[in-house]
């Protein structure tokens, strides 16, 4: 069976890239747009990896962070933070995100970091 | 030479204070009013005794007597210096 | 009741009276007063305005005229409820001034003037000493009551030797108590509580006598006014004049009266006491007067045709068998006699001291000054002061015969003191009274006075020859006592009131306006008419030549050794000196001038330091001298204070700014990063599809809508881009603006147009009123239409309602023109609508399209080089934005 990949990122372009990247990989990728529906979908469908853009409405990428590392279930979840902003990158280190991605970011490399994320080689 | 500047508006303290103190001025033209009052109402200018008269006269006189009583604690301890002429 | 009996009683009461003053002094000696200062002793001892005159006068009074007698009690009570003009000045002048009289009040705020002293003395002893008689008649009267009613008929006394009883016995008191000490303030603690005591007597006197008249043999209060209503109606008639004329008589009174003005302002110990007075009198007064007019009405019903109405108080008790009571009437009575007597005495005794007798000591022998122990003959001044006015009062009873009903002479009395009264308010009202203008005043009123009023009253043929009576002084018709002027018809009281107030008002004022007052007399008059300013002003003396040596051995004299010694010594080691003798400098002179005036006088204090000194005083040009010194001094300070508020200010506003740069460093930071962001977010797309679509082997509705997408993310870039340059133009200012009128409808109408771009699939209701858009403004259409569109779009964007609507509504007012745009949805959170206009402050909705959040800020920057502005309208029900702009927007000058 594939392997799962949750996307929390609210412009629906940059989701479309990247699904379209990963899944052309071999991965199964669910979409979220914001934190509610993204903590849900969590619980409903425990994803092996989350890929997570910073600048959300409403709940922010690095409060999404900090509910997914305070559930147990979803303590060691390996995360990836998409920024934006040069200076969020720390913050997101300090809330316990694994990898960073600085858009905007070459295609290959968002593959490659998302496969040794996956131990997939 | 030159007077010291007073504020333009003051707060609610000193503002009822100061409105007290125009009503302890009122109070003796008032009663100066009251007093005489009488003199007009009288027939043919003359005024003769009647236990309305003895009534009336000894009311004003308490009412003077009761407006000046609820007054006084709130003037008491009005030092002058700076509130004068407001 | 046996005669002997009634002596005893009044000599016991006497004793206590002694004993309580003996009391209260030696605890004032050791100064533990405690209650014996308080409000209550303050307003009791006002009390002896209430004289043997109102206790059995009263009644008389009312038999007589009716309601007249209130008249009486009606000038006071409005001079104690008014306390705030008048009676609060003069207190607050008395303390500091340390006034001794109503004579050293006068003659203090007149330049120290001894000679208006002198007057007021006069006036006053001339119109104490009937009302002194009065009182003696009036012991003799109600001593004549009770021993007439003696079974055995005999009289074993003869009225004349009770007289002089009484009058020694009261020269023995006052003496006692009035003259133990010679104090800074002239205050006399054992008379005022003995006073006090003597205030209860009287009231509790009336009020058991009166209840007795309406409870035991009046049926009670209905009967009572039924009884009043009976009476005979015709004889008791009021004249308005009259009754205007004595309200105001006894208003003057009771501020001049020598003996008032020793108990409320000399006595006086704490401003306060002033205000519990000022309804408290009153009401005492109130008291005294309650049972006056059931007394009259019962007494004219049940006493004998020609029986005296004055002694009701007495004879109607006596007659119903009510031996008791009337003992305490007759204590009463003698209360209110003593206590006037004693405190009259006291009042008339300091003045006479103070302004005839020791000054005419000091100039009859020179050399004492600086020789005898004037303690001591002040004291002896004193003592024999008050024997000779209580001589004088017992002279005029002895001459008078005790003729005159009681209530004549009381009024001739208040008209004479009433005299003092347009130069005491002139003195501390009016900066411009003068002593000159106050000595005439003075002395014409006292001359009308005397002859219109005083003079006559003896009776024609006894001082006034008949002749003067009928033909006028000199022959001269309008010279006649009661018709001054050709005025005829008039009250003979109301007659010498009116001229006497007129021409002694006319002839102070007159002589004020046309004199030029003396240095002194200038510093006092500003002393006291701005005693509440604070500031007592300049200084009195100028730096004299005086010994410390000579200081002390005066003040020594004046104050007792040991007062002196220890004043020195003070002032010694205020100005950082050891031992007791100071340096003479003007604040010294001053402040011993102050304490030596409270107990000689102002006059005479002034006088003595003035021999010391040399130099008599301050000159014209001392003054002016002081005056532009303080000016200066105030004029650099003005100065030194501009010059700090200047700094003050400044080093605001370097504050401000480095608050401002700081914040706008801070914002330049948040802004960078926020662009950044909202670049990089159009570049990821753009970036990621390009290269999947470089990559190719792609299906081909795939590499259509990845190229779109690329397109759309490449145009928000471009607007992005668009509106960040606009923004930074609008922002500097270096707009160029296009002005011309244009139709607001027409702007309104092209900007709907536009906005449909915005979610074209949504159904938009617009109302509008069109007749109010008719309206031309000059203005920049265009961007004035971009504003609309931008606002319209926002509407069209972010309007949740399920049928949204917006509303427009225009208003021209004042030159200015509201655009108001009002949708019906949920409109802006309170804590966001002060955000919204800031850059990149994009609510966080799901519906925004595209926008950077730069919108309304560039609105913001549009409408502010237009010269009106954008603002948010709370409280419209949805999201309402309100656009001003000014109708005819002139050329601006950058």
């Amino acid at each position: 069976m594939a392997q799962h990949v949750l996307l929390i990122e609210d412009e629906p372009n940059i989701a479309e890239a990247i699904r379209f990247l990963l899944t052309r990989d071999g991965l199964r990728v669910s979409h979220a747009a914001e934190g509610a529906a993204a903590l849900a979908l969590l619980h409903r469908d425990p994803p092996d990896m989350v890929i997570l853009d910073h600048m959300l409405p409403g709940m922010s990428g690095l409060e999404i962070l900090s509910a997914i590392r305070a559930d147990p279930a979803s303590r060691d979840l390996p995360v990836m933070m998409l920024t934006a902003r040069g200076r969020d990158r720390e913050m997101a280190e300090r809330a316990g995100a694994d990898r960073f991605m600085t858009k905007p970011f070459a295609n290959a490399e968002i593959v490659a970091e998302v496969r040794s994320m996956l131990g997939r080689g | 030479m030159r007077r010291p500047r007073r504020p333009l508006f003051l707060a609610r303290a000193p503002y009822r204070r100061r409105r007290l103190r125009d009503a302890a001025r009122l109070l003796p033209v008032f009663g100066v009013f009251l007093l005489l009052l009488p003199l007009l109402w009288t027939p043919d200018s003359r005024m003769s005794l009647s236990s309305g008269d003895v009534i009336y006269f000894f009311s004003v006189w308490l009412v003077l007597i009761g407006l000046a009583a609820a007054f006084a604690p709130g003037l008491r301890g009005g030092d002058g210096a700076d509130e004068e002429e407001d | 009741m046996p005669f002997n009996l009634l002596v005893l009683a009044c000599f016991l009461y006497v004793a206590f009276l002694f004993t309580v003053a003996f009391v209260v002094e030696g605890r004032a000696a050791k100064g533990r007063l405690g209650w014996l200062r308080s409000p209550v002793v303050y307003t009791l001892s006002l009390s002896i305005y209430c004289t043997a005159w109102t206790f059995y006068g009263a009644v008389g009074y009312a038999a007589r005229s009716g309601l007249e007698f209130l008249t009486i009690y009606f000038g006071p009570t409005l001079v104690f409820v008014g306390w705030w003009w008048l009676l609060r000045k003069l207190v607050r002048i008395g303390r500091q001034h340390h006034v001794t009289s109503i004579a050293d009040l006068i003659s203090s705020r007149y330049g120290k003037s001894n000679t208006l002293g002198v007057i007021v003395t006069v006036i006053a002893v001339v119109a104490a000493t009937p009302y002194i008689a009065l009182q003696l008649q009036s012991v003799v009267l109600s001593f004549g009551v009770f021993a007439s009613a003696a079974p055995d008929g005999s009289r074993p006394l003869d009225p004349g030797q009770i007289a002089v009883w009484v009058a020694v016995g009261l020269a023995f008191f006052t003496i006692l108590f009035g003259t133990r000490n010679l104090d800074a303030r002239e205050q006399h603690h054992g008379i005022v509580t003995a006073i006090a005591v003597e205030a209860v007597v009287k009231l509790v006197a009336l009020l058991a006598v009166g209840s007795f008249v309406v409870w035991g043999i009046a049926g009670g209060l209905a009967d009572v006014i039924a009884r009043i209503d009976a009476a005979d109606l015709a004889a008791w008639q009021v004249q308005p004049g009259r009754w205007t004329g004595i309200i105001f008589l006894s208003a003057a009174a009771v501020i001049c009266l020598p003996r008032m003005f020793q108990v409320m302002v000399v006595e006086n110990e704490d401003e306060g006491h002033l205000a519990r007075a000022s309804w408290a009198f009153p009401l005492y007064l109130l008291g005294m007067s309650l049972f006056i007019v059931p007394i009259a009405v019962v007494g004219l019903e049940r006493m004998p045709v020609g029986a005296n109405p004055d002694m009701f108080v007495l004879t109607l008790p006596l007659a119903e068998g009510q031996g008791a009571l009337a003992m305490l009437a007759f204590l009463g009575g003698f209360s209110s006699a003593t206590s006037m007597v004693i405190v009259e005495s006291i009042a008339l005794a300091t003045m006479i001291s103070n302004h005839v007798m020791i000054p005419l000591w000091l100039r009859l022998r020179p050399a004492a000054a600086a020789a005898d122990d004037l303690r001591s003959v002040v004291l002896m001044a004193r003592r024999l002061a008050i024997t000779a006015v209580l001589a004088l009062g017992y002279g005029y009873y002895q001459l008078s015969g005790g003729s005159a009903a009681l209530a004549s002479i009381g009024l001739i009395a208040f008209l004479g003191v009433a005299q003092v009264l347009p130069v005491m308010l002139g003195g501390i009202f009016w900066r411009g009274a003068t002593r000159t203008g106050a000595i005439l005043g003075l002395i014409t009123g006292l001359a009308v006075w005397a002859f219109a009023s005083f003079l006559p009253s003896f009776g024609p043929g006894a001082v006034l020859p008949e002749s003067v009576f009928t033909q006028g002084l000199f022959g001269q018709a309008w010279l006649r006592p009661h018709s001054l002027f050709g005025t005829e018809a008039m009250d003979p009281i109301i007659h010498a009131l009116f001229w006497s107030m007129t021409l002694n008002g006319l002839a102070f004022c007159l002589g004020s306006l046309f004199t030029f007052p003396g240095p002194v007399e200038r510093l006092q008059g500003a002393a006291f008419v701005n005693v509440f300013e604070g500031a007592v002003g300049p200084q009195r003396w100028a730096r004299g030549r005086a010994e410390p040596e000579a200081l002390l051995g005066m003040a020594q004299r004046i104050l007792g050794e040991e007062a002196a010694l220890s004043l020195f010594q003070v002032a010694a080691r205020a100005q950082g000196k050891e031992g007791f003798l100071p340096d003479p400098t003007p604040a010294f002179l001053d402040s011993l001038e102050a304490r030596l005036s409270g107990s000689v006088g102002a006059a005479t204090a002034h006088a003595m330091i003035s021999q010391l000194v040399g130099r008599a005083t301050v000159t014209v040009e001392d003054l002016m001298a002081v005056a532009s010194e303080s000016a200066q001094i105030l004029e650099y300070s003005a100065r030194l204070e501009a010059r700090e508020a200047e700094l003050t200010r400044t080093a605001g506003a370097l504050r401000e700014a480095n608050e401002k740069l700081t914040q706008l460093s801070l914002q330049k930071d948040a802004f960078l990063s926020q662009i950044s962001h909202e670049l990089r977010t159009p570049m990821t797309s753009i970036r990621a599809f390009s290269e999947i679509l470089t990559e190719g082997d792609l299906l081909p509705e795939l590499v259509i809508r990845y190229g779109r997408i690329i397109h759309d993310e490449a145009k928000r870039l471009t607007r992005l881009l668009d509106d960040l340059l606009d923004l930074s133009v609008l922002e500097n200012g270096a707009v160029q603006l296009t002005l011309g009128l244009a139709s607001l409808q027409g702007m309104i109408d092209t900007a709907l147009t536009a906005a449909r771009a915005t979610r074209p699939e949504r159904e938009f209701q617009v109302v509008r009123d069109l007749p109010s858009e008719t309206i031309y403004i000059k203005t920049d259409a265009d961007r004035l239409t971009q504003v609309f569109i931008n606002l319209i779009s926002n509407a069209r964007k972010y309007c949740d309602a399920a049928r949204p609507e917006l509303r427009i509504a225009v208003r021209h007012k004042a030159g200015r023109v509201t655009v108001d745009f009002i949708d019906n949805g949920r409109g802006i959170p309170k804590g966001a609508q002060a955000l919204i206009f800031e850059k990149f402050s994009r609510l966080t909705d799901a519906n925004r399209a595209g926008g950077a959040g730069l919108g309304l800020a560039i609105c913001r920057e549009i409408m502010a080089n237009l010269g009106g502005s954008v603002a948010y309208l709370p409280g419209q029900g949805g999201a309402a934005f309100r656009v001003t702009v000014p109708l005819r927007l002139e050329t601006l000058a950058a």
